[in-house]
């Protein structure tokens, strides 16, 4: 691959890759009535809604939802943010990781309207195909993936506890709770615990993220 | 094209691209959430409508009455389909249970509605409003007791005879006679089965999450009484299947029936918890090995039966299909036998047959290596064979099990193992060494594929072949990218359309091998094509984007300037793998902790060392062996689907309940994959990798924990409840 007009051939791949998959830009071909135009107004039974602002991804999204929707519906069916995936929507799987004001959390388990005016980052704001983010790169370079659904909630995840780690947050896993803990791998393999991954990635995940927090794994 | 004859030298042998450790093609997709899944299609589907699935609160009986008032006057509800209303529905083909109950109901989670409303929170509300009079009747849920009303199965081939195994049994020096179980166990994939389908007209339009396209597509058509040409079938991205995603499930024709009940395009996804007993599993076995030996450790009978359950009209778990090949004797017997169960549909999960089969026989091997005092490296290798030991005039292509046993030993350090067990102390920890064999069929199968080359030099491959996680993506396109001579990012690859050539499909770990060998056949008459159109005579040689033969050298591209140049073909099988054994082998090995104190294991370090023919990207096929390796772990220690016997479901029924490895119980893997090529497989010249990892993993755990603390677990998970009142005596280390 050492063609004279060969750019980052990553990049390359990926936009040839993602312009046939992704269909971007291109109107829906196929579509239900709006749900404006669905709507009974005068319904008695019709769901309470709340108007709420999230800023996702540095961008301030208005919605009017139902007051049942989690966060990962707001993001993944409202949004159309389908990057954070509902692998259970039971807190139990880790897929649906997203971080909001600093911290990682499962999307399945916050009711959007808990986070009006939060400032929630999801896959999609830590980086694009041909801008990815150190993780996601790191992810791609170790093959810390398989079918790819965990991964967002993996990349997200790793990505704040990181930072944990780096404001001194204690874990289980090590030796003394007031002493600063450090990224050996067993850190790094508890920390990352509540996201499961059933193709089993987790030997490169954990060189993923040891790459990415400087140690060797 | 026709493989009927021995691989020789060809394109691929270049090894310029394929074979290299090359970065998934899909990655930047995968890492940035934006490769879109069944249920993510908003960019075709705008406003679509939302099912919830009811599944069923019996495990048999009838549905006596269904009172969907309540349901259908909740807010946003457009339709709710039931068996009542959705007219005559086929059964698919690869389908024990019927997809949608009712007013029988065959399992416990069985599908019996689909409520469609405008959003999911009012479909899920009102699918909780829908009240449900059941007839129950007793049903069959314990194995065990199912055990002596098992039935040679009518399908397969349940027994197999060689010489005269009581005999040899009899007369045997050193005997083993042990029975093993394995428990029900759930593939668990990320991705639960979700759908979005819609009516364009007569046709339906459907995205699911399916490892198989053209099987879906028969099987949908089949259910819905429609014909196949009316079924356009989708399946770009699969978050993970292991066998589960093999066949047609409730999300795809409740989705198609919603849609047209609702007039709408409607998405359905399983919830989790209906997920482990609405759909198929891994069924529990017991399993009955007997071994007879020399005293110096030749193998001279050997036995396995196994017993699993599975609905009416069900198929047994395969688990004594290995040990019909793995190891030399003379006198053999096997037998399936397959009892009536009224728990969800048994089926297919990653490497069917051969993983629970090896749960049992790998510990047996090691149970007699013991009792005769040989190495179990060493008796493996006394008994290895190199043909079919049931028809010896079938050799094996290539059969390297003994290669794989002493490059692992070396490697993993088995010389410094103290053979006696219990002898290691670790501090608080007992310290054990395990081995076992792995050993998986190779299975090949017609597969096709289209290839365009475009004016602009970009050659795409289109296949209706799927990408489960295994890297389909990348290995189709390292295939096109050596037989067309272009570097990678010139090659585009388009998966899971059933507009696309039919291919083998991700399962039974063909789809690597068979579906690249599928793209080398329309590459080769593609360029044939190409070689045509330049008017290029004599060998042509592809490389670096351009064409040479008979002393010409042109740009590849220049075949396309007058038009896109298309070609379409299959690679179809002759006889070869009648004419001989192809399997793949392994050895694991596995070094386990277990806490003196409360019997719980740790697993410190694993080692795969696998032959499997040719390693087509040793990137992605080492992410199968590790991604196996961790399943195997999770069945030697934790996952266990626990049925409750008397109202016949599988109590823990969710991620929390269902305890699968997470990153905390797996170590650094290692893998090596031995240099080979099987020239008998394809002309690919690999064989299946993803199913090998698992196989023996389980064993290679049991083995390291006896190793540890002198205890002989045979039912797994090996939990820590099965160590604690007989672990050695505490020195307080």
């Amino acid at each position: 691959m050492n063609e004279s007009d060969a750019i980052d051939p990553s990049r390359r791949d990926a936009l040839v890759f993602g312009r046939d998959l992704l269909l971007g830009g291109a109107a829906a071909r196929w579509a239900g009535p709006s749900p404006a135009q669905a709507a009974t107004a005068n319904d008695p039974q019709a769901p309470v809604t709340v108007k709420l602002t999230l800023r996702v991804n540095g961008t301030a999204k208005s919605l009017a939802l139902d007051t049942r929707t989690t966060l990962l519906d707001a993001l993944r069916e409202h949004l159309h943010l389908t990057g954070t995936k509902k692998g259970c929507d039971h807190g139990q799987c880790g897929a649906c990781t997203v971080i909001a004001g600093g911290r990682r959390i499962n999307a399945c388990l916050s009711l959007a309207v808990m986070h009006d005016g939060d400032e929630i980052t999801t896959i999609e704001g830590l980086g694009a195909p041909g801008h990815l983010h150190p993780m996601q790169a790191a992810f791609v370079r170790h093959d810390a993936y398989q079918c790819g659904y965990c991964t967002p909630g993996q990349i997200c995840s790793s990505v704040a506890m990181l930072e944990e780690l780096r404001r001194g947050i204690p874990s289980h896993a090590g030796a003394d709770v007031a002493a600063a803990p450090t990224a050996t791998p067993d850190e790094l393999r508890e920390r990352m615990s509540g996201n499961i991954c059933r193709c089993g990635a987790y030997s490169n995940i954990i060189d993923a993220i040891g790459e990415v927090a400087g140690v060797r794994t | 094209m026709k493989f009927d004859t021995p691989a020789t030298k060809n394109p691929i042998d270049r090894l310029a691209v394929v074979g290299q450790p090359v970065d998934r093609i899909d990655g930047p997709l995968k890492t940035t959430g934006t490769a879109r899944y069944a249920y993510e299609h908003h960019d075709a589907v705008a406003h679509p409508a939302y099912g919830y699935v009811v599944g069923a609160g019996i495990a048999k009986g009838t549905i006596r009455s269904m009172d969907l008032a309540d349901a259908k006057a909740s807010p946003g509800v457009l339709a709710i389909v039931t068996a009542d209303n959705a007219g005559p529905l086929g059964k698919g083909d690869k389908n024990t249970a019927l997809l949608l109950g009712g007013p029988k109901i065959e399992h416990y989670h069985q599908a019996i509605a689909l409520v469609v409303a405008e959003s999911f929170e009012q479909a899920r509300s009102a699918a909780r409003r829908i009240h449900v009079d059941y007839a129950r009747e007793p049903g069959a849920f314990d194995l065990a007791r199912a055990r002596d009303s098992a039935v040679k199965p009518g399908t397969g081939k349940p027994d197999s005879a060689v010489g005269d195994f009581d005999g040899a049994f009899a007369a045997a020096a050193v005997k083993l006679d042990a029975t093993y179980t394995t428990p029900d166990q759930s593939h668990a994939m990320m991705e639960p089965h979700a759908s979005t389908a819609l009516w364009d007209g007569d046709k339906l339009v459907i995205w699911t999450s399916n490892q198989m396209v053209a099987w879906g597509v028969a099987d949908v058509a089949k259910t819905l009484g429609i014909p196949k040409e009316k079924v356009h079938l989708m399946s770009p991205f699969i978050g993970g299947g292991f066998g589960g995603k093999l066949f047609v499930r409730a999300d795809a024709i409740l989705a198609a029936l919603g849609a047209r009940a609702a007039k709408r395009p409607v998405k359905v996804a399983l919830p989790r918890p209906l997920m482990f007993n609405n759909t198929t599993h891994r069924p529990a076995t017991i399993q009955r090995i007997r071994l007879g030996a020399t005293r110096e450790g030749k193998l001279t009978a050997i036995a396995h039966e196994s017993w699993s359950g599975d609905l009416p009209g069900g198929k047994p778990e395969t688990a004594v299909d290995q040990t019909r090949l793995l190891y030399a004797g003379a006198n053999r017997m096997t037998a399936l036998r397959l009892a009536e169960l009224d728990l969800a549909e048994a089926n297919a999960m990653r490497a069917p047959g051969e993983a629970p089969g090896l749960m049992a026989l790998e510990i047996a091997i090691d149970e007699m290596a013991q009792k005769l005092g040989i190495d179990p490296i060493q008796f493996r290798i006394a008994n290895d064979t190199q043909v079919d030991p049931e028809h010896p005039e079938r050799p094996f292509s290539k059969r390297r099990l003994i290669d794989c046993l002493n490059v692992g030993a070396e490697k993993f350090g088995w010389k410094a193992r103290n053979p006696r067990p219990a002898s290691t102390r670790d501090g608080r920890w007992l310290a054990g060494l395990g081995v076992a064999a792995a050993f998986r069929n190779n299975l090949v199968t017609k597969s096709g594929a289209r290839v365009r080359l475009g004016k602009d030099g970009i050659v795409t491959v289109e296949t209706d072949m799927t990408d489960i996680g295994t890297g389909s993506y990348t290995i189709i396109a390292q295939t096109a990218a050596e037989m067309m001579g272009v570097p990678l990012h010139r090659v585009v690859v388009r998966l899971g359309d059933s507009d696309y050539p039919v291919s083998s499909g991700s399962g039974g770990q063909w789809g690597g091998n068979s579906s690249t060998a599928g793209v080398y056949a329309a590459c080769t008459k593609l360029r044939e094509a190409v070689v045509a159109k330049l008017g290029l005579a004599g060998e042509a040689e592809f490389v670096d984007g351009r064409v040479r033969a008979g002393g010409r050298d042109v740009a590849l591209a220049d075949a396309a300037k007058g038009g896109e140049l298309v070609a379409e073909d299959a690679m179809e099988y002759g006889d070869l793998a009648e004419r001989y054994q192809q399997s793949t082998f392994g050895a694991h090995f596995v070094e386990v902790r277990v806490d003196a104190a409360t019997g719980e294991t740790r697993v410190k370090r694993m080692l795969a060392v696998c032959a499997a023919g040719r390693i087509l990207n040793p990137k992605t096929a080492r992410s199968q062996v590790i991604g196996a390796m961790t399943m195997g772990v999770g069945a030697a220690l934790s996952e266990h689907l626990v049925v409750d016997r008397n109202a016949g479901f599988f109590v823990n029924h969710d991620l929390a309940g269902y305890e699968v490895p997470v990153h905390a119980d797996i170590p650094h893997l290692d893998v090596v994959f031995l240099d080979e090529t099987d020239p008998m497989s394809s002309p690919m010249k690999a064989k299946g990798i993803a199913e090998l990892g698992i196989c023996g993993v389980a064993a290679a755990v049991a083995n390291a924990i006896h190793h540890a603390t002198g205890i002989r677990v045979r039912d797994y998970p090996i939990t820590l409840d099965k160590l604690l009142d007989r672990l050695p005596p505490s020195t307080d280390a």
